[in-house]
Formats: C-alpha cells, structure tokens, sequence
C-alpha cells in the first residue's frame, strides 16, 4: 500500500459511494457466522466426552445403568474414586510424578545450557554441528528407534526401573527445547550480554543471572510442553518396563480399564483422577505465562 | 530498541565471543546435552538400520547378523500391504477432516475477544489428555451395551463403533481429530493474526465480503503455515500408536492395524526384532520422503518452518 492510505487514495472512485451506509445490516453481513457456528458446535463436541466422564464418575455403577448418561447424578458418590485409590492409584500416581519430575528438571537444564552456547557461540564449529543434529533430531520419531533404545536399556540393567523411562524421556526432550530457548534466547539485547561482559561476569554467570531470568516465559512453555508429553508417555513405559510396582498413570489406565470392565463409573474416575494433575498445571502454568509475557522486559 | 547504542562501546575488546576460552567453556555447556542425545536418539537410529540386518528375539543377549533374511520377511509379511493401506488411509483421512476445521477453528478464534478466549481455553484441554486416556473414554462412551448411544436409547448412536471394520476406523479419525485439532487450530490462530490488517481494510475498501476475504486473502496468506500443519499432521500419522492400541488393539480383525502397531506386536508380541526394525526403518524413510515432499510443494522451505510455531 502507498503509505497514506487515510487520504481515499482511490479518487477513481465516486467518494460517495465509500460512505458508512447502513451500519447495521454492514454488521450483520461482518459476521462470521459459518466460523461462529463451528466454534460453538465444536465446543460441544469437545466438552460432551469430558462431561460425560466427569458426570459418570460420580455415578453408582447401579444407578449408571438406568439414568440418562447425559444427566448428572441424581445420588452423588465418591466411592469410585475410593476404589481407585484403593487399587495403589497413590504408587502409580507417584511413579507418574517420579519420571516427570526427574525427566523435565534435568532436561530442561542441559537443554537451555546448549540452547545458550549454540546461541553465544554462533561461530564456533562444534557448536554448530550440535545444534544441526538437534535439528535433525526433531525428524526422529520415538517409535522408530524404541527397539534400539529397549537394547541399550536392557544393555545398562535399567530395564523395569523408573530410569529406563527417565533417560530416553529426557533425551527425546532435548531438541525442541533447545530450539525453543534458543530463539528466545537470540532475542535478548546484545548490549545486555555486552555490559554483563563488560562487568567482567563470566559466560556461566551471564547465563544464570542474565539470559535465565529473561528467558522464563519460554522456559515455563518449554517445562510444560514436556512435563504434559512425558506425564501422558504410553510407548516408553509400555515398553522398558513390566512389573506393576513401576508402571506410570497411563500404563496403570489400560489396566484399570480391563480390572473394572463392565463398572463404567470406576473406569470414567480414574481417567478424571489422572487427568487432574495436568489440567491443574496448565491452570497455573497459562496464569504464569501471561504474566511473564505481559512482564514487558523486552519491549 | 536501543539499537543504536552499541557502536561506542565497540572495540574495547574483541566482539568475538566464540573465540578463545569462552568458546570452549560454550562447548562444555552443550556437551551433556549433546552426549545424552547421542546416546538415546543418533546411535539408536543407527541402531535399528543394524538391527534391520540381523535376527534377534528380544530376550536373548544373542544378536546375529543375518544380512537380508529380516528385510525378506518383513517385506514378504502377508500383513504389509494391508498395514501400508490402513496407514495411507489414516494419514488421508486424518488429514482431510483435520486441516479444513483447523483452518476454520483458527481463523474463527484469531479475531480476539473475550468469549473466544474462554473457547480457546476450552479446546486446549484435548491436548492435555493422554492418548490412553483418551482411547479409554471413547472405548466406554461408545461401547453398544453400556455406552452413550444404549443409554440414550438412540438408534442412530447404538452402532457397534469399534467393533466393525469400516466403522472402526471412521470412528479412529473422529478421536485423532478430537485429540489433535485444537493443536492445529493453535498454529491457524497463531498464523491468521500475522496477516496485515491493512490486507482486510484494503479489501473492504474494495467491496469484499468476508467469503470472499478469507479464499483471496486469508488462505493464500496461511499457505506456509497449512504445509507446516500438514507436515505435522501427515508424518505423526505414521506413529500414532498409543491410541490405536488402546482403542482397537489394530481390530477388529486387521482394519485398523497400521504399520506402527504392526512393527510393535512383530518386535514386542511375536520376538521379531529384525522384521520390526525393517518396518521401523521403513517408518522412518516414508516421514522422511513426505516431509521432504511437502518441502518441496511449500517452497520457501526455511520460513514455513519458523511460522506459527
């Protein structure tokens, strides 16, 4: 566009015709009725499942069998949730958190140290090569190489322990995180780095006090994008591990299902009750997102 | 941006960073995560081209290297074609349902105000669930005896959802779709609002209604952006397993065994690693092919990587 737009440009055009006319029906028409009508039917067709389930699980199995399935319980009861809690829901629970925890607190270190290097060492050779094989990596499906990662696991004696999920969970987290704090990471002022140098700070000090504090709302989307994809991890659990003693929320999930079978209310609590932690850090992690966001540090 | 500045400090000392001990303190910093990527993602996809090449049961420390025998077998499977044929038809049809209401849901919540942000909200929970999850509650929600459709007494929704072949797989693109458009509706929303707003004054000026403002505006400016969707889209198809095995377990009968299933009950059911490498192998490749493809078909390939992500 020519860059005084506000003057009608267009005099070819009769002035009259560019009048505000009809201001309502203009409006109507402004509409975006087919996206407005699909955003709402969508919106049921996302939340029926999800009603449902947390409906029926405070059903009796008795009562679920006669009430419409689509009305919430006329006599509520927490006794599904009790006879999940029974069936050593607190251990799987745990081990859920174990890996994550121990997955995500490790990863999301070694993942900003390199993302900080490849950045701050953009000449330098190695470093990107590291950074391309990161790249390459994000093309890696972990389903595609999980017969040799079962090998290398049986190889270190880890197989059926916490760890064999931990290792290949924090390693299969590296590239995206490296690339996500990296560009967050490039974004940071160069004079910030220079007066740092110029205070005679060191590169691992730079890191900690300048780019790790300016960094955090990336860091807060990097630990919950992994914390949701390690936390909801089937294939690797499935895989390196096999007692019951070690089995993570989504393991614990199918076997539930099969233990409960035909009582519908217990199966639909525990998939509410594993599904509770995730949504509560999303809950916290939006409200710190936008906060760090509308920090305005950098702009 | 404080962007002029920086040219009195200059050359107090040697703007070089990388140079010199910095550079190697630098290397040390990347070097762990390095090392434990190596070690779980480049040796083992080396890893699996070898084992593609030898016999090996799974349990036994004893691997032997078998030359082509294991390619032999997977790729004389009689069940191949048939796991190719689901495979291409999940990723088709994911893809067909998929992209258009992403496009639609994304563009539909880019324009902000406060009630498609309580939407937003809403849509993202999908995302939130795993796939086990998600596969047992529409196991339940569906099932003919004890399900939705029986509880409400309707016809139409009574139908035996997983249990026959052609609906099966109907009914496994509805629950892809639910779980993975409202990711792709995120990229949409992301990419519609970095179109100009000067582009839609220009052409209100110009007397274009919203029809016709989305087809000449809207979706030739998200071109990049739909073949990086579609990217995601099409080359996670190829690894969805997680919810197919909850859901179907590859049933009824073969209808919906595609090929990641296949290359799990080869390797994990019947003690078959060097036939499940080979599919694993193959795996690879085919992702590798389509999103070179989708490269190419995009163009500018670099950008449309960057956008909307």
């Amino acid at each position: 566009m020519t860059p005084t737009p506000s003057t009608g440009t267009g005099t070819h055009r009769a002035p009259a015709k560019t009048a505000p006319s009809r201001p309502v029906g203009r409006r109507f028409t402004d509409r975006n009725w087919i996206g407005g009508s699909l955003g709402w039917v969508w919106l049921v067709i996302v939340m029926v499942p999800l009603y449902w389930l947390v409906i029926t699980s405070f059903k009796t199995s008795a009562n679920y069998f006669i009430t419409n399935p689509l009305l919430p319980p006329s006599d509520l009861t927490f006794e599904n949730y009790q006879l999940v809690v029974e069936n050593d829901f607190i251990r799987y629970f745990m081990n859920s958190v174990i890996v994550t925890v121990g997955a995500i607190i490790p990863a999301t270190l070694i993942s900003f140290m390199a993302a900080y290097a490849i950045v701050r060492g953009a000449g330098n050779r190695f470093l990107k090569t590291i950074n391309g094989i990161f790249l390459l990596g994000l093309a890696i499906p972990l389903q595609a190489v999980i017969i040799p990662v079962y090998l290398i696991i049986i190889k270190m004696e880890l197989y059926d322990t916490l760890q064999a999920i931990i290792l290949p969970s924090i390693a299969f987290a590296i590239p995206l995180s490296v690339l996500v704090l990296g560009n967050f990471i490039r974004d940071v002022p160069k004079e910030l780095f220079e007066s740092m140098r110029m205070d005679g700070a060191t590169e691992w000090g730079t890191m900690w006090r300048l780019a790790f504090p300016l960094t955090r709302p990336a860091l807060v989307t990097v630990i919950i994008y992994n914390a949701v994809g390690i936390w909801n991890g089937y294939l690797l659990p499935l895989i390196l591990t096999q007692s019951p003693d070690q089995a993570t929320i989504p393991l614990a999930l199918a076997s539930f299902q099969s233990e409960f079978g035909v009582n519908v209310p217990a199966v639909a609590a525990s998939v509410t009750l594993t599904t509770v932690p995730i949504v509560l850090l999303y809950a916290i992690g939006r409200r710190q997102l936008v906060s760090g966001l509308t920090a305005g540090f950098s702009k | 941006m404080t962007s002029l500045a920086p040219p009195v400090v200059r050359g107090q000392e040697p703007t070089r960073s990388s140079g010199g001990r910095s550079g190697s303190v630098l290397v040390w910093m990347a070097l762990p995560a390095f090392v434990m990527f190596v070690f779980f993602g480049i040796i083992p996809l080396f890893g699996v081209v070898a084992l593609s090449f030898a016999t090996w049961n799974g349990i036994s420390p004893e691997i032997k290297l078998t030359g082509l025998d294991s390619w032999t077998a997977a790729l004389t499977n009689p069940n191949l074609p048939n796991a190719l044929w689901v495979t291409f038809l999940i990723m088709a049809l994911s893809w067909l349902v998929q992209t258009p209401l992403s496009i639609l849901i994304g563009t539909f919540m880019a324009r902000q105000s406060r009630y498609r942000g309580f939407l937003a909200v809403l849509y993202f929970i999908p995302l939130l669930l795993s796939s086990a999850a998600i596969a047992i509650t529409y196991k339940s929600l569906l099932d003919p005896n004890f399900g939705l459709g029986a509880g409400l007494g309707v016809e139409a929704l009574n139908q035996n959802w997983l249990g026959e072949a052609s609906l099966a797989i109907a009914t496994l693109i509805f629950v892809v779709s639910w779980q993975f458009i409202p990711f792709h509706s995120l990229i949409y929303q992301g990419a519609v609002r970095q179109i100009p707003a000067s582009m839609y004054e220009a052409a209100q000026i110009d007397g274009a209604g919203r029809m016709r403002q989305f087809f000449s505006i809207t979706l030739p400016q998200l071109k990049y952006t739909i073949i990086t969707s579609s990217t995601l889209m099409v080359v996670g198809s190829l690894t969805f397993f997680d919810l197919i095995w909850v859901l179907t377990a590859g049933g009824p009968g073969d209808s919906t065994r595609a090929l990641a299933v296949q290359m799990y009950q080869l390797g994990f059911q019947a003690s078959l690693m060097g036939p499940a490498s080979a599919i694993a192998v193959i795996l690879v490749l085919v992702g590798l092919g389509l999103s070179l493809l989708l490269r190419r078909i995009g163009g500018r390939a670099d950008q449309s990587q960057l956008e909307g992500a």
